[in-house]
């Protein structure tokens, strides 16, 4: 009797088999046997497999990091003194929600012109946050919050993640034609019949300079045309705006686009990375900005950037922030960045000559034009997956099978290797 | 120059102040000489400062003068060193879990980032959207599990007469709770109560939650930092790993190692089988990579260094161990000097609650009061940081409260 009672008590509440100090548990499946594995990133799955190869010759066109002539990762002088300064500081307390204050009066000052206006007026709600993913990512969410019905034009092609990013929002996605395959530069005529065919008062994802993956921009004038169109169209822009600086090489030039939107009245959203510009990949560096009518709005648009955060990691890490204020802060120092970062991005201008003068030496059928007519870290070469598949299969050339490549990994030592390389799978087309 | 329009999100109002970072702005801006700030949670030496510990700053020297470290992107799962060195300090390193390949651990921003990452990929994979929550708990847990998708609901906890655990209205409604429903439980040092079941508790919490199929999610922000042993503040958490079942994990680095700004934690998910882990670990990234792609290295950087060498462990330990100590030595003057004045009331919880907070039971008329005549700062809740004490402040706050109590009810 005894035992039988101790049996029941045992069986627990809804008559599942005994419970002992681990049977129970043990006897059960998983709750995630169900659970799928997920795909590989396209553009990290590249790093992985050159990684793996043990081919001497190898070359890694793949993810856009920078990489010296030595195809070695750079830390800059003027980041590794900042740090210097920062080690042993007095505390490492909770930045507030909103991010390093100093972080932010900086970035906008970069983006937005050092005697902006609407810095002056108070105009800017922003945010810290991490590097450009986040960025996009909180305006994307806020977005949602804000406009529910709203819906985002993104350009094709665009970085793969931006899809994830408004997916993960909820964002309905629309596209619009960018680059034009013949040319390899930007159909123009499409992009902009696109943005007139939208519906009035729809949000846009532009990339502010060094497009990525086409290194495709418009120039002065499209960018002028484009604004025009959009206080017709009443549409929103949102500029990513990753390579600043890096495009080429200075800073002002490269926010050219945002400051022809601002001075057309525009009330821009934009997402500020420093992860290449300043090196600061892993630090998740970067700024939400979004321009509102008045400083009381501004204030309550920011209240609500920080509601979004704060679910999400609460506030944002101080180390990379101090980096970039350290920086930009220190008038020696921001002017020895600038000269860093026009450096590296002089280099890769050299590489894309370099590239495409030793095409041309191999008398190659194509046009290579494209090679330096666009601009930032990456290239389109217009090479098909096939052919892509041959450079990693027979030279061991690692890069994305869209054919972009990432010309922050040519070098000098390498370029001729790559350029035989290319000329060898395409000679025939 | 005039804009062109309206803007489109000229309907956006202002959010409310956040209740509990509101606590430091009032006490910022008050010019009393005895003012004392006993709200935010963040540990304060005896002469009130911040801390950075010193075996931080010495990680943080060999990764400087470190020429050879780059700044390069973490991989979306982040640094895979911080990883396995976490979840080794809260599985215990012969964890069978952690042998038998069982455990997907990512790099995540802090608790907050790893409650939300677990919390999104549970909205996706799992059967059951609903979370049980503890009555009271962190002000943000809520909004971190609504936004990743799942419905919160509470379960008793704190017993205001007692000003102790409720086990009995806890087990009942766990009891009630849908088979495979989530519950969150804080690992050590309950905040904001400070009120932590026993082990034998524990035990019984296990054997129901497993009969029921219901979900264990440990938040634990204070390891090492209630009782001053990091073996002993896991012990919740491997009492059900050990019987072989599924849990998850979020692990902060905040305050046991003073890492706050830096956003340092980890989230791990144990999983029944090896290859259901690797499933788990490979969706994991498509939670991670839309949100921020990969996690921050700096302070990730300076856990591994710590972690992975035996004399800078030994020295956390050490240094660890002295804050929890001071702040049980804050707890126990703080009781005596009640004891002292003959304070109304049974203040034995103020040493019995363990970690950070002390839930003192003052009502918000009380805590009103104690701000206006005594300038001290603490959330409404009546939630005390035991942080924010020093001895010289400790008689000031006795006198406080005790002014409350005999003249407010």
């Amino acid at each position: 009797m005894a035992a039988i009672g101790r049996g029941i008590l045992r069986r627990g509440i809804v008559g599942l088999p005994a419970v002992g100090s681990g049977s129970a548990a043990r006897s059960m499946a998983s709750w995630f046997g169900h659970v799928e594995p997920a795909a590989k990133d396209p553009i990290l799955g590249v790093t992985e497999a050159f990684l793996a190869d043990p081919s001497p010759e190898k070359v890694n066109v793949g993810v856009g990091a920078y990489r010296d002539d030595n195809g070695k990762p750079v830390v800059l002088e003027c980041v590794r003194e900042a740090e210097r300064r920062i080690a042993g500081r007095l505390n490492m307390e909770y930045l507030p929600m909103g991010g390093s204050i100093k972080m932010i009066e900086e970035s906008l000052k970069l983006a937005y012109g050092d005697d902006s206006e609407f810095i002056k007026d108070k105009r800017i709600a922003a945010v810290q946050a991490l590097s450009g993913t986040g960025a996009c990512r909180l305006f994307a969410d806020f977005q949602k919050r804000f406009l529910p019905d709203s819906q985002i034009y993104i350009p094709i092609p665009t970085w793969s993640n931006h899809h994830n990013i408004w997916r993960d929002a909820n964002v309905p996605q629309r596209t619009f034609r960018y680059y034009h395959p013949d040319t390899k530069g930007l159909d123009f005529a499409s992009m902009m019949d696109d943005i007139k065919n939208a519906p009035n008062g729809s949000f846009f994802l532009l990339h502010a300079c060094a497009h990525n993956p086409t290194g495709v921009d418009p120039s002065e004038e499209q960018w002028r045309e484009i604004s025009y169109q959009f206080k017709v169209k009443k549409h929103f822009p949102f500029f990513d705006m990753a390579y600043q600086g890096f495009a080429s090489g200075d800073p002002e030039k490269d926010a050219k686009a945002i400051r022809i939107f601002l001075e057309d009245g525009h009330q821009i959203g934009c997402a500020q990375s420093y992860a290449k510009n300043m090196g600061l990949y892993g630090q998740r560096a970067g700024c939400l900005s979004i321009l509102c009518e008045d400083e009381l709005q501004a204030v309550a648009v920011k209240s609500q950037l920080q509601q979004i955060a704060r679910p999400m990691y609460s506030n944002p890490p101080v180390h990379g922030a101090l980096v970039v204020s350290t920086i930009l802060g220190d008038p020696e120092l921001k002017s020895l960045w600038l000269k860093e970062v026009k450096s590296m991005a002089d280099r890769i201008i050299g590489m894309r000559n370099a590239l495409r003068e030793n095409l041309e030496k191999l008398g190659s059928p194509l046009s290579w034009e494209h090679i330096t007519n666009q601009i930032g870290m990456f290239c389109y070469s217009g090479m098909t997956p096939e052919q892509v598949d041959r450079l990693t299969n027979e030279f061991h050339i690692y890069m994305t099978r869209n054919g972009r490549i990432s010309m922050a990994g040519v070098t000098t030592g390498n370029v001729g290797y790559l350029a035989n390389a290319i000329h060898e799978v395409t000679k025939s087309s | 120059m005039a804009s062109l329009e309206g803007s489109v999100f000229s309907s956006v109002v202002q959010a409310p102040e956040d209740p509990i970072l509101g606590v430091t702005v009032a006490y910022n801006k008050d010019p009393s000489p005895v003012k004392v700030n006993l709200g935010v949670g963040a540990y304060r030496t005896e002469e009130g400062k911040p801390l950075v510990l010193n075996v931080v700053r010495r990680a943080e020297q060999l990764l400087v003068n470190d020429l050879s470290r780059v700044k390069e992107y973490l991989p979306i799962t982040g640094l895979a060193d911080f990883n396995k060195l976490s979840a080794k300090l809260i599985f215990g390193s012969d964890s069978p879990a952690i042998q038998e390949n069982r455990v997907a651990t990512v790099q995540c921003l802090s608790g907050t980032g790893s409650l939300r990452v677990g919390g999104e990929f549970l909205a996706r994979h799992y059967h059951e959207r609903t979370i049980y929550i503890p009555q009271p708990t962190w002000g943000n847990h809520t909004k971190v599990f609504t936004l990743a998708g799942l419905s919160v609901k509470t379960y008793r906890y704190y017993d205001p007469a007692t000003r102790g655990l409720d086990f009995e209205g806890l087990l009942a409604d766990l009891s009630v709770a849908p088979p495979g429903a989530i519950v969150l439980l804080h690992a050590c040092a309950h905040n904001p109560t400070g009120v932590d079941p026993t082990l034998d508790q524990y035990e019984q919490i296990r054997l129901l939650m497993r009969s029921k199929g219901l979900l264990p999610f440990f938040d634990s922000a204070y390891q090492g930092f209630a009782s001053g042993n990091l073996d002993a503040d896991a012990q919740s958490v491997r009492l059900f790993v050990a019987d072989g079942g599924e849990c998850l994990t979020a692990q902060s680095y905040a305050k046991n190692m003073g890492l706050y700004g830096e956003r340092v934690g980890a989230l791990s998910i144990v999983c029944k089988s090896a290859d259901v882990t690797v499933r788990v670990e490979s969706q994991l990234k498509l939670v991670i990579r839309p949100m921020y792609s990969n996690p921050p290295i700096h302070g990730a950087s300076i856990v591994a260094t710590i972690l992975k060498d035996r004399e800078m462990y030994e020295e956390w330990t050490i240094e660890l161990k002295a804050m929890a100590d001071r702040i049980i030595n804050m707890r126990q003057l703080l009781f005596e000097a009640l004891r002292t004045r003959g304070t109304p009331g049974d203040w034995g919880h103020i040493i019995k609650q363990i970690g950070m907070f002390t839930f003192t039971g003052l009502n918000r008329e009380q805590v009103a009061f104690m701000t206006k005549e005594y300038h001290i700062y603490m959330t409404s809740d009546g939630r005390i940081s035991m942080a924010g004490l020093r001895s010289q402040t400790v008689p000031h706050l006795a006198d406080a409260i005790h002014a409350a109590v005999t003249q407010i009810q």
